[in-house]
């Protein structure tokens, strides 16, 4: 056993032995990481929707700045807002825009902030894999189940296309406290914040999931890795918006569709705000640089889909003028 | 029939009935950890206990988690200890049954009932704000002690009570004091009773998220805690984390995080046990 384990080093020394050698034969290339110089606290809170991408960068950021210490939080993209408006917070993640109550709040507290989206995620409309009477939906048969006036009213699968069958329609979705019930409101009904309220509502959408796989007369929608992960278990219905101008008919949410933003409305995009005092720091900009540097990668291997490069190379141009414009007002003060 | 025959059939009727309550319980419970069981354990190993979180599932482990669980855990029994059975020893011993102490004794059974999230929007504005403890080991200790602090005083006081009049009068006799009777007599025969109150609590506290969330403890921590005023994670964070994510091997992880969290609750409840057993040796009257 201990022979195992000391062979077992010798084959990673000899590896890695091997692997700087090679990397040194290089050149200059590498000793662009380990930043070993770089230290401080990044503290980060916010939307458990973009928890697994911020997770994924931070711990890969650990090897380009080994002391630099980056914690993320998941009290969801209200309390983040709450924090980062108070000043209490340096990023938060957040998987809708900061709303104007939270920007006021910002304001009094001197908060300055810029907005950078880092990630699509394709909110996808689901239902039980044997229903074989939905093949398509449009935008508006969506806001006449989940509009607040449905209510009560609009119950049967026939109510919204006369050919649906007679059956009472079960209705899953976000719980309230979401961004993504705040998004799908706003895409959807129209107004933010604003559905009926008799579904079955869960924040965890892996509950969802095991509701419409096991109701056959089930509806829901929830983020599309979840989709991605269970295709097994649910049949997606593809969008229409009634828009030609933006891909014609019904469309299913994937990887592309979502990507060109044919997919819409409920194609929607995951950002995370960084506060200016923070942007002065140092490690903070490296990290935010990071981060944009690697989140389309990052970013679809925890499950979300990549927005196009130029996107990205926009938002770190808009980050670096961001940044030296708060480097200059903390100079002044 | 007659009516002994009758009485008998009713007893075992009863009797019965008895088993196959005690039974649910502990069939449910069994089902649960063998479930979890058979889900989680070829998780566990060295790597999964010493690692830090990650974005892979295979790689993923909960050093931060274990560890940050351990540091709330006696945090939470120094501070809640003293506090819980000071006050029920308070009330039992010393208070004057009036208006006030019915008043406080109404508020502290009804303080048991209180939802935990609760008790961490409390936490959140008075420890983390007011005394600038921010999202720490502290702010968190004292958050799920005041969550805990009731159930402590209740039992405090049930021990106390169960202790024989007789035994404080002896005392008392003797030419003892009054805090004299309590320390020596009063309190040694109802260590027990308090233990097992204090350990079911904590056993509550250890699989808290809620308040915790709220108070500002985090998901990814890459270092664990050093000092009571550190950032931090614990397990029931981590599982909550892992079970709402869409992949699949996130679902094992959380299986083998939930049984190193069982394991610390049972190996909590087994020291309270045989601490508990060996004071009752102690007591002869």
């Amino acid at each position: 056993m201990l022979n195992l384990r000391l062979n077992y080093f010798k084959i990673n020394a000899a590896l890695l032995l091997g692997g700087t050698l090679l990397f040194s034969a290089c050149g200059g290339s590498t000793t662009e990481g380990a930043n070993s110089d770089l230290s401080g606290n990044i503290q980060i809170d916010g939307s458990s929707t973009v928890y697994p991408i911020t997770e994924a960068v931070a711990e890969d950021f650990r090897e380009e700045a080994p002391n630099v210490r980056v914690t993320v939080g998941v009290s969801g993209t209200g309390g983040g807002m709450k924090k980062f408006s108070r000043g209490e917070i340096d990023i938060v993640d957040a998987s809708r825009t900061m709303n104007d109550s939270e920007k006021q709040l910002a304001a009094e507290n001197n908060i300055t902030f810029v907005e950078l989206p880092v990630a699509y995620d394709g909110l996808t409309v689901v239902v039980h894999p044997e229903n074989d009477w939905v093949n398509d939906i449009t935008v508006a048969e969506l806001k006449k189940i989940w509009e607040p006036a449905a209510q009560g009213t609009i119950t049967r699968w026939n109510q919204i296309r006369p050919e649906w069958p007679d059956q009472e329609i079960h209705l899953y979705g976000a719980g309230v406290e979401s961004g993504t019930y705040d998004y799908f409101t706003e895409a959807i009904v129209g107004e933010s914040h604003a559905s009926r309220g008799d579904y079955t509502a869960s924040e965890d959408d892996n509950v969802l999931v095991q509701g419409v796989s096991t109701d056959p007369y089930a509806l829901g929608f929830f983020g599309y890795a979840y989709y991605d992960e269970n295709q097994d278990k649910l049949k997606a219905v593809p969008v229409n918006d009634e828009n030609d101008s933006n891909g014609q008919g019904a469309i299913l949410p994937s990887l592309e569709t979502v990507k060109d933003g044919s997919y819409a409305p409920l194609s929607r995009p995951l950002y995370i705000y960084v506060n200016s005092r923070a942007a002065s720091r140092p490690e903070v900009v490296e990290f935010v640089n990071f981060y944009l540097d690697n989140a389309a990668e990052l970013g679809e291997e925890v499950g979300y889909i990549p927005m196009p490069a130029e996107i990205y190379e926009e938002q770190k141009q808009k980050f670096e003028q961001f940044s030296s414009g708060a480097n200059a007002t903390t100079q002044q003060q | 029939m007659t009516n002994s025959e009758k009485n008998r059939l009713k007893d075992k009727a009863f009797q019965v009935f008895g088993v196959f309550c005690t039974f649910i319980g502990l069939v449910i419970l069994a089902v649960f950890l063998f479930d979890i069981a058979i889900e989680g354990f070829s998780r566990i190993d060295w790597d999964f206990l010493t690692s830090l979180p990650s974005r892979r599932a295979s790689r993923a482990g909960i050093l931060t988690a274990w560890a940050g669980t351990l540091w709330i855990l006696v945090l939470t029994a120094i501070i809640a200890f003293p506090l819980g059975v000071g006050a029920g020893i308070y009330l039992e011993e010393y208070s004057r049954k009036n208006r006030w102490t019915n008043f406080l004794e109404i508020n502290i059974a009804n303080l048991a009932g209180v939802p935990s999230i609760i008790y961490g929007l409390l936490g959140l504005e008075v420890f983390v704000r007011q005394m600038r403890l921010g999202g720490s080991l502290l702010a968190g200790a004292l958050t799920l002690s005041l969550l805990i602090l009731p159930i402590i005083i209740v039992t405090t006081r049930e021990a106390i009570k169960a202790v024989p009049r007789s035994v404080r009068d002896g005392s008392f006799a003797l030419g003892a004091s009054k805090w004299q009777t309590v320390w020596n007599q009063v309190l040694p025969a109802s260590f027990g009773g308090i233990l097992t109150g204090i350990i079911l609590s904590l056993s509550r506290a250890v699989g808290e998220a809620a308040p915790l969330i709220v108070i500002g403890a985090l998901a990814y921590v890459p270092f664990t805690p050093a000092t009571p005023l550190d950032e931090f994670t614990v397990l029931p964070i981590q599982i909550f984390n892992w079970t709402s994510r869409p992949q699949e091997a996130f679902l094992t992880n959380a299986a083998g995080a939930i049984i190193v969290l069982l394991a610390i609750t049972f190996l909590l409840n087994g020291i309270a046990v045989y601490l508990r057993n060996r004071q009752q040796k102690k007591i002869k009257w």
